[in-house]
This record gives C-alpha cells, sequence and structure tokens, in this order.
C-alpha cells in the first residue's frame, strides 16, 4: 500500500471513529455517557504519559499528580471564581504545567528506573500535600462544584452535553500531542529515547528536551484533571494517588508504549474494568487490575498496538 | 526543651524502623536495579499479621517476638517468590510494573481479608507504659525501637562489612558480572538479599504496630518515606539507608511537632535540597561501578 492510500485510510478511520464518538450521547443511556466522558478525561492524561514513557523513554509514576493540580484547580476556580469550563480547564492546565516546572528539575536528571522512583516519590509527597492541607479540605475533599457552563450559556446538566465538551477539550489535546509527535520537536524527543549521546554529539540538548517534554505532560495531565473535575464536580486525594499513576501507566503499557491510539484504547479498558466491571465482581477492581498488571508484562510486553521503536537500551 | 527532645526521640524510632524497612529496598535496587514497588505492600503484609496474632491490649513479649519472627518468614517467602518473578523478566520496567501489580494484589487481598477501618496494635506488656524523660512521660515501646534500630544497624554494619557474605554482597552491589565470573552463583546471593530485604520490611511492619497501626493506604506512604530514604542516602549503600532513615526520621517528627499540615511537603524539599546538592545521594556505595 502506498503512502497516500495509508494517509487516506488512517483519515477515514478517524472520521468514522469521532463520529461514534459524537453520535454515542445519542443512542446510549446517561450512565454509559458519564463512564465514556470518565474515559475520555482519564484518555487525556495517558497521552501525557505516553509522551513521556513512549515517545520519550521515560517511564513515569508522577503524572496522577498534575492531574491532580488540575482537577483540584478547576473544582477551586469553579466554587471561587466562573463555572466557564473553557476558563476551568486552561487555569487545570497552566496549574499542572507550573506545578511539573516547579517539581520536575529533580526528576528528568535521572534516567530510566531511577526517574520511575523519583517521579513516584514527587507524585506521592504532592498526594500527601493534598491529603493533609485544610486549604484544599484535606482527606475529604473538595465537592459542592457548580455545573459547567460555556459560552456564558446555562448550565450544562445532561450528561450528553458535560461528554461533548470532554470529548471536543480530548480530541484537541490527542490532535496537539499527534502534532508534537510528528514535528522536529517529536523527533528530538524520540533521538532523546534512542540515542542520547549521539543526540548531544549532534548540538541537540537532551536535558532541556527532557524538562520541556516533562512540563509539557504535566500541563496535559492539568487539562485531563479539569476535565475530570467537570464531570464528576468533586475532588478528593484519591484523585492523586497512587493508584491512578499506577493505572495512567498501565494503561499505556496495555495500549503499547509510543503509539497514541492504544494507550487511548488501555484507557478506557482500565477504567472499564475499575469502575464497572468491579461492582459486578464484588468491588475487587484492584484486585484484576493487579493480576492484569503481572499477564501483561509476561504476555504482552509490546503492547496492543505493539511498538516497533522500544528498544532494550539502558542496562 | 522536653518538647524537642521528645521529638528527636520520636525522629529516632521512625528512623530506626525506616532503616529496617529501606535496607531491602535499597540493596535490591543497588544490586540488580529492580524497583521493588511491592515492598510497602509487603510491610503491611507484617503489619497485618500482627493485627491477626496479637488480639487484645494484653499482649506478652513472647508473643509479640513470635510474631515478629511469622512476619518475617512471610515476608522472606514473598521476597523470594518476587525474587523469582523479577529475575524471569527481561527489562527494568517490566519488572517495576510486576512489582507494581504485586503490590496491587497482595493490599486488595488485605483490605478483604481485614476491612477497610484502622487496626490499633498494643505494645508488648512490659513495655505497654511510659517512662519518664526529663520530667515528660515517654512511651516506654518506641524507646525499645530505638534500641532495635541501634542493634540492627549494629548487625547490619558487622554482617555487611566484616562478613564473607558481606563482602559478597557488596561486590554484586559493584559488579554483579565480575563476581558471576568467578564462580559465584549471583543469582543465589540476589535471591538471598530479596527476601532478607523483604522479611526486614515484614518486621517492620509488625514492630511499627503499635506506632503506626494498620489500614489500607499505609502501603503507599511507607514505600514514599523508604524511597525518598534510598534516593537521599544513595542507591545501594548501607551506610546511606541508616543516615537518610535517620534524616528522614528528624524531618518527619520536627515537620510532625511544628508543622504538622506540611509535613510530607518537607519530605519532598529534603529530597529535592539533597539531590541539588548531592545527585547521587549522601553516601554512595563506595566501590559503585556504574555500567
Amino acid at each position: 500500500m502506498n503512502r497516500a492510500a495509508a494517509t487516506r485510510r488512517t483519515t477515514l478511520i478517524a472520521v468514522a471513529v469521532i463520529t461514534l464518538l459524537v453520535a454515542a450521547p445519542l443512542a446510549l443511556g446517561p450512565y454509559a455517557v458519564t463512564t465514556m466522558t470518565r474515559m475520555l478525561a482519564f484518555a487525556v492524561l495517558v497521552l501525557g504519559v505516553d509522551l513521556l514513557t513512549g515517545i520519550t523513554g521515560l517511564p513515569t509514576l508522577g503524572q496522577a499528580a498534575y492531574f491532580g493540580a488540575g482537577a483540584y484547580t478547576a473544582v477551586l476556580v469553579g466554587l471561587h471564581i466562573t463555572s466557564d469550563a473553557m476558563a476551568q480547564a486552561l487555569a487545570g492546565t497552566a496549574v499542572g504545567l507550573i506545578a511539573a516546572a516547579a517539581t520536575g528539575w529533580v526528576a528528568v536528571r535521572a534516567r530510566g528506573i531511577v526517574f520511575l522512583m523519583l517521579t513516584l516519590a514527587i507524585g506521592e509527597s504532592l498526594h500527601q500535600v493534598a491529603a493533609t492541607w485544610p486549604a484544599v479540605g484535606a482527606s475529604n475533599g473538595l465537592a459542592g462544584m457548580p455545573p459547567i457552563t460555556l459560552f456564558g450559556g446555562p448550565p450544562l446538566l445532561p450528561a450528553g452535553f458535560v461528554y461533548w465538551w470532554v470529548l471536543a477539550a480530548a480530541i484537541t489535546v490527542f490532535a496537539a500531542v499527534t502534532l508534537i509527535t510528528r514535528s522536529p520537536y517529536g523527533r528530538t524527543l524520540r533521538g532523546v529515547r534512542d540515542n542520547e549521546s549521539r543526540m548531544r554529539a549532534l548540538g541537540y540538548r537532551p536535558a532541556l528536551a527532557r524538562y520541556s517534554v516533562f512540563c509539557l505532560a504535566g500541563a496535559i495531565a492539568g487539562a485531563g484533571g479539569a476535565l475530570w473535575a467537570a464531570q464528576g464536580r468533586f475532588v478528593s486525594p484519591g484523585d492523586l494517588g497512587f493508584e491512578v499513576a499506577a493505572l495512567a501507566l498501565l494503561s499505556v503499557v496495555i495500549g503499547g508504549a509510543g503509539s497514541l491510539w492504544g494507550p487511548c484504547l488501555g484507557a478506557a479498558l482500565v477504567l472499564l474494568v475499575r469502575d464497572n466491571l468491579s461492582a459486578s465482581i464484588g468491588g475487587h477492581g484492584p484486585l484484576v487490575l493487579g493480576l492484569v498488571f503481572v499477564a501483561v508484562v509476561f504476555l504482552l510486553p509490546r503492547g496492543v498496538a505493539g511498538i516497533r521503536h522500544r528498544r532494550e537500551s539502558r542496562s | 526543651m522536653a518538647a524537642y527532645l521528645v521529638s528527636v526521640l520520636n525522629g529516632l524510632a521512625m528512623g530506626s524502623l525506616l532503616f529496617a524497612i529501606a535496607l531491602g529496598l535499597s540493596l535490591v535496587f543497588g544490586m540488580m536495579d529492580v524497583l521493588n514497588l511491592a515492598h510497602g505492600a509487603i510491610y503491611l503484609a507484617g503489619a497485618y499479621l500482627a493485627v491477626a496474632l496479637l488480639p487484645g491490649d494484653d499482649v506478652g513479649m513472647g508473643t509479640f517476638v513470635l510474631a515478629v519472627l511469622a512476619a518475617a518468614a512471610v515476608g522472606a517467602i514473598l521476597g523470594g517468590v518476587l525474587a523469582g518473578l523479577t529475575r524471569a523478566t527481561p527489562g527494568h520496567l517490566d519488572q517495576a510494573l510486576l512489582t507494581l501489580g504485586v503490590s496491587l494484589v497482595v493490599a486488595e487481598l488485605l483490605s478483604v481479608a481485614f476491612g477497610e477501618e484502622v487496626h490499633a496494635i498494643a505494645a508488648p506488656a512490659p513495655f505497654d507504659g511510659g517512662v519518664p524523660v526529663l520530667g515528660e512521660t515517654y512511651p516506654a515501646y518506641r524507646l525499645l525501637v530505638i534500641g532495635f534500630g541501634a542493634v540492627l544497624a549494629v548487625a547490619v554494619y558487622l554482617l555487611i562489612e566484616r562478613s564473607r557474605f558481606g563482602s559478597l554482597i557488596r561486590a554484586t552491589v559493584a559488579d554483579r558480572a565480575m563476581v558471576s565470573a568467578l564462580g559465584i552463583n549471583t543469582g543465589l546471593v540476589l535471591t538471598g538479599v530479596f527476601a532478607a530485604g523483604a522479611a526486614l520490611a515484614a518486621a517492620g511492619g509488625v514492630l511499627a504496630g503499635p506506632i503506626l497501626g494498620a489500614q489500607p493506604g499505609l502501603d503507599e506512604k511507607v514505600l514514599l518515606l523508604a524511597l525518598v530514604v534510598v534516593v537521599i542516602g544513595g542507591l545501594g549503600s548501607v551506610r546511606g539507608a541508616l543516615l537518610g532513615a535517620v534524616l528522614i526520621g528528624q524531618v518527619q517528627a520536627l515537620g510532625t511537632s511544628l508543622l504538622p499540615e506540611y509535613a510530607s511537603f518537607l519530605i519532598f524539599v529534603a529530597m529535592a535540597l539533597v539531590l541539588l546538592l548531592r545527585p547521587a545521594g549522601l553516601l554512595p556505595p563506595r566501590t559503585a561501578v556504574r555500567t
């Protein structure tokens, strides 16, 4: 198949998927639509994790912290300033970016598994701060956020309208991440992943690339958090805990690190198991997910999407 | 003055526990670059074992020691299984994910067996009271824990620095390929250290019981503290783990007594500060040859 035909086929699939996603609320009940809204918001977080783990080769367990920062910001903006969803999302993105920039410099000097360790330590520290700081409700979290509005309109109460807003935002983020990975900057990131010393010899600055992509991933996670809050209208320290970070990384690994659509699919699967399947198996979702982790490591080391790029470097 | 002394003593007790917990994490990481994310879950398994074996408020010293030994045995088994699983897995990220999966499973099984509520564990009988320290009453059990930490530090020092097995461990941390070229089964050394580290973590769970109790979510907190201790001290370093544990114990105790709301933030600041000044940790292994 030549290149033009492949591009045409990709475009066709993308249009079909988007059409299906847009049409979904017309056919599904409110519960299913709410579930899909949460999946989309979680997929945005997973895209950020994939940008770090898959594209740049920096496995992370700290992104949930910036996801939480975005969610807390969105709820605080919703409670005290404006119910405009766009303003909340932008504020969440900005705070995610700032939080990542303020804490990321500690982590990006490390690589591989030490990076994983440092991001986990950073993420858990922020989690503990959220769980003890009275200004953000400590362990109770923040509740009572008013419904979101768009362009000064009435409150978006029906689940379908919130879904469409989250879908539009998620598609925007997906398109932005796609553009980033195809740009010269994206190629730089892959170069850093595959052979850092050669990139340095060619005159690139890998340290700067790693720091900037960490900030970018933080901003994306912040956007995901704001979208998550737009649906739930509630945020608690659990939203930035170890489990969320682990599930985000699991989604990337299941979907195939480095691909973009694979991890999004992984995000949907993981949330389906945790939130929906969990109820029908007596609330033991984490048990299943833990077993999935172990199974994925042994059975699917390249994820659903299959990846051609990851190399067994660093060891 | 007395208030500060109490805080220092609390910090030392916390530091002793953290040393016991972080030691295994640090050595396993130093030897085979395996980040054992199930370490906190193993600690929690020890704590819940104490809940199961030590019911009620009246606990004798014998029962308590028995619970510590039982937890160590359970920890050693868990550690051995984890060592086998991780050695069958190529790739460091896959190994970390594997231990992450195991930690989720263990934590969920524990919360199924023991419920979501907070369990308190009584201190053993001769140490459940308080002793006067500079006019303040201080829990005797915490002094016992400090004593345990001191004994453990000396024992580990003798084992690692003065025995043949210890020199094997240090050599494996420094250059694993060279040690195995000398005809030593490094796989056995690794499994042994993995199991011993997990046993210490589980025993730490029982010992910490009368201070921290047992509840879901405690595994994450303990894992975080142990990670920070290892990062601050230097990966794979025993002396580093001791120094890091004492430092973090003090920061934690001081933070809790002065600024309770920002205690976890102080831990992060301490870690960032150390990494800014000494990226390899305060006391990295002396003979480290990183490949």
